[in-house]
C-alpha cells in the first residue's frame, strides 16, 4: 500500500476527506484522476491554501494539505496558528522534503525549524514517520484523529519492519534495553539503526526508540530510557533549538530528573546543500559518524 | 424598497450605533471602523442573508464572515438586535466573564469564525464557498473586507484563487471608508482604481453607497453579477458615520471615551448638539 492508496481509500470511504495542495503534487500525482473534485489545487498560494482548508473544515471536511515543508510551515505559519490552531480545526498539514530531504535545494528549502514552530502552537500535533512503511502504518489514525496535525512526509525505504501497534503519543521501542538509548524521529531512524549495529559490534548495547509523534510525545518512553541507559542520544535533522533535544529537556525537568544527554542536531546553522547521502556525510549524520560521536562521548 | 422597510432598517441601524457608542467606553473600541460598516451589516442581516439564530446548524444557510474583525461592535450590535443573544450581554464588553472583546469570538452566537489578523477570512470564505459548490448547496458566502486590509497580499492570492475556482457563490464586500488605521488609503498605499483591479482579476464588481439602504438593495439584487465569477461589492462608506464630531477623522479609529462623552455622543447621534470630545485617540502612527 502506498501513501496515495491510503488517501484514495479514505476519500472514497469517508466524505469528510479532501486532498489539497499548493501546486506540489509529488506525493499525490495520481490522485486528481482517482478522486475528482475532492482534489483541490490552489496554486502556489500557501496562505490561501491553509485559510481555505480552515474554511472547508468549518463545513465538516478534513483537508489533507500538501506543500513543501518550509513554505507550508513558514510562509503559511500565521494562517496555521491563527486559523487552524486557534480554531482547533482538523486540518492535516503534510510537509514535503522536510529536514535533510530537501537535499541540494539550499537553505530556502530547509525545514529544520518546522518541529519547533509547529509544536509551539496549541492544539497542533506532529507526526514524523521513520520511513514510508512506518508512515503507512500510522497514517490512518493520524488522519482520522480530530486534531490538527503536521506531518513530515517521507518516501524513504525502510530498513526494519515496524510495529503496527501505533497510538498517537506512543513511541515505537525498536529495541528496549541498552546502556545507550538513541531517541530519533523521522528519516534519521535508518542512520540510528545503522549506528546501533556499529555500536553493538563494538560491544555496546543500544536501546532504540522511534518517537513517531514528537507531539504529543511519549513521555513514558523517554523516562524509561533514562532509567535503563547511562547515555541518552537525541538525533534529529532539525535545529538544536525547539526539537527533540528540547522536548527531552522539558520532559526531564518536568519530572525533576536529569541525565547525560548527547544531542545530535544542527547547531545554529543551515546544512550544506548536496545530494542526500553527501549531506549526511558532510554534516556527520551517517550511521558511522553518529556511532563515532557516541563512542567519543563515552570515552 | 418600501418606505416601511427603509424606516425599519434605519431604526435598527440607529440602535446598533447606540450599542457601538456604549461599547466605546471603559476600555473603548474601534468606533470609527464600526460605524462605517454598520448600515452594511444591518442591511445584510435584515434584507439579504439567510442566517438566523435557529438555522446556524443548517448547511444550506448563508455564511457571513467579518474579515476586518476590529469593527465587530457593529456585528455584535446587529446580532443582538436580530435576537441571536440578549442585548444586555453587550454590557459584558471587555469583561473576563464573557468573550466580547475587540475582535470576534466564536463563543458569541452568530459569529462564524474569529478574525483580527487582517487578510485571513477571504481565504476561509473561499474554503466555505468551495465546499458549498462541492455539495451543490445554493447558499451564499459573504465576507466583509476593510479597504486598508487590502494591503495584505493574501487578499490578492485569494482573489486569484476565487476567480480560478469560479466561486460565483462568494460575495466579498469592501467597506471603502478610505482609511487605514490613521492614514487615508490613497495617501499611503493606493488602492484606486479598485473596481478595475478586481475586474482584471476576474471578478464581477458593483459599487454602492454603503449608507443608503436603497443603493445597497440595488447592489445586492442579483448574484452572480457575472456568471461563473466571484462577486465584489465596493460599499463607499464614511468612517465614524452618524457622529459628525468624529466622522471621517484619521484620529477617530479607536477611542476610549468617558461616560460623559458617551452621553453626549448618544445625544449627537439623535441629531442634538455636537459632542465636545476631550479623550485622546489611539494613534498607531
Amino acid at each position: 500500500m502506498t501513501y496515495e492508496d491510503v488517501l484514495k481509500e479514505l476519500v472514497q470511504e469517508d466524505e469528510r476527506f479532501i486532498v489539497m495542495t499548493a501546486e506540489n503534487r509529488v506525493a499525490i500525482r495520481n490522485l486528481p484522476l482517482l478522486i475528482g473534485d475532492r482534489f483541490i489545487d490552489t496554486g502556489i498560494t500557501e496562505q490561501t491554501l491553509i485559510g481555505s482548508a480552515a474554511g472547508l473544515a468549518l463545513r465538516g471536511r478534513v483537508p489533507i494539505v500538501h506543500a513543501l515543508a518550509t513554505f507550508l510551515t513558514m510562509r503559511g505559519f500565521e494562517f496555521i496558528r491563527t486559523d487552524v490552531g486557534i480554531g482547533n480545526l482538523p486540518v492535516k498539514l503534510v510537509g514535503g522534503v522536510p529536514g535533510f530531504l530537501s537535499e541540494a535545494n539550499g537553505p530556502t528549502h530547509q525545514a529544520v525549524e518546522d518541529i519547533s514552530l509547529m509544536r509551539g502552537i496549541p492544539n497542533i500535533n506532529i507526526f514524523c514517520p521513520a520511513d514510508e512503511e512506518d508512515m503507512i502504518i500510522c497514517l490512518k489514525k493520524v488522519l482520522e484523529s480530530p486534531s490538527p496535525f503536521y506531518i513530515r512526509y517521507t518516501n524513504q525505504a525502510p530498513l526494519v519492519k515496524h510495529s503496527d501497534d501505533f497510538e498517537i503519543g506512543k513511541a515505537e521501542v525498536v529495541s528496549d534495553t541498552g546502556e545507550i538509548t538513541i531517541l530519533v524521529y523521522g528519516i534519521l531512524f535508518n542512520q540510528a539503526y545503522i549506528a546501533k549495529s556499529i555500536l553493538e559490534n563494538e560491544g555496546k548495547t543500544v536501546r532504540l526508540v522511534n518517537i513517531r509523534t514528537p507531539k504529543p510525545v511519549d513521555e513514558k518512553a523517554i523516562l524509561e530510557s533514562v532509567n535503563i541507559s547511562n547515555l541518552i542520544v537525541t538525533l534529529e535533522d532539525h535545529f538544536l533549538t525547539g526539537g527533540l533535544y528540547s522536548i527531552v529537556a522539558e520532559t526531564l525537568l518536568n519530572n525533576k530528573i536529569t541525565a547525560t544527554v548527547l544531542p545530535i542536531a544542527l547547531e545554529n546553522k543551515w546544512f550544506k546543500p548536496a545530494l542526500f547521502n553527501d549531506v549526511l556525510e558532510y554534516e556527520g549524520f551517517t550511521g558511522e559518524k553518529i556511532a563515532k560521536r557516541i563512542l567519543d562521548k563515552l570515552k | 424598497m418600501t418606505k416601511t422597510k427603509l424606516e425599519e432598517l434605519q431604526k435598527t441601524a440607529l440602535k446598533v450605533r447606540e450599542h457601538i457608542i456604549r461599547m466605546s467606553t471603559d476600555g473603548g473600541c474601534f468606533i470609527g471602523a464600526s460605524l462605517s460598516c454598520t448600515d452594511l451589516i444591518v442591511y445584510l442581516y435584515n434584507n439579504f442573508l439567510n442566517i438566523n439564530k435557529d438555522n446556524l446548524n443548517d448547511q444550506n444557510r448563508d455564511y457571513f464572515f467579518l474579515s476586518k474583525g476590529h469593527d465587530v461592535p457593529a456585528l455584535y450590535g446587529t446580532l443582538a438586535e436580530r435576537g441571536f443573544f440578549n442585548p444586555e450581554r453587550l454590557k459584558n464588553h471587555l469583561k473576563t466573564t464573557d468573550f466580547i472583546y475587540w475582535h470576534p469570538n466564536v463563543n458569541i452566537p452568530g459569529i462564524e469564525f474569529h478574525s483580527g489578523s487582517l487578510g485571513h477570512l477571504l481565504s476561509v470564505s473561499i474554503g466555505v464557498a468551495m465546499d458549498c459548490k462541492l455539495r451543490n448547496h445554493k447558499n451564499k458566502v459573504v465576507v466583509i473586507l476593510g479597504d486598508g486590509e487590502l494591503n495584505e497580499g493574501s487578499n490578492w492570492e485569494g482573489a486569484l484563487v476565487a476567480a480560478s475556482k469560479k466561486l460565483d457563490n462568494l460575495i466579498a464586500v469592501i467597506d471603502r471608508n478610505k482609511f487605514q488605521a490613521n492614514i487615508e488609503t490613497e495617501d499611503l498605499i493606493k488602492l484606486e482604481p479598485l473596481a478595475e483591479k478586481f475586474k482584471a482579476f476576474g471578478w464581477g464588481v458593483k459599487t454602492a453607497d454603503g449608507h443608503d439602504f436603497r443603493s445597497l438593495e440595488r447592489a445586492f439584487s442579483k448574484f452572480p453579477i457575472i456568471e461563473k465569477k466571484p462577486n465584489l461589492v465596493i460599499a463607499n462608506t464614511i468612517r465614524g458615520k452618524g457622529l459628525p464630531s468624529i466622522q471621517a477623522r484619521a484620529d477617530r479609529w479607536f477611542v476610549n471615551f468617558t461616560h460623559e462623552e458617551i452621553e453626549m455622543l448618544l445625544e449627537e447621534l439623535h441629531g442634538h448638539e455636537k459632542a465636545r470630545i476631550q479623550s485622546e485617540p489611539l494613534m498607531v502612527r
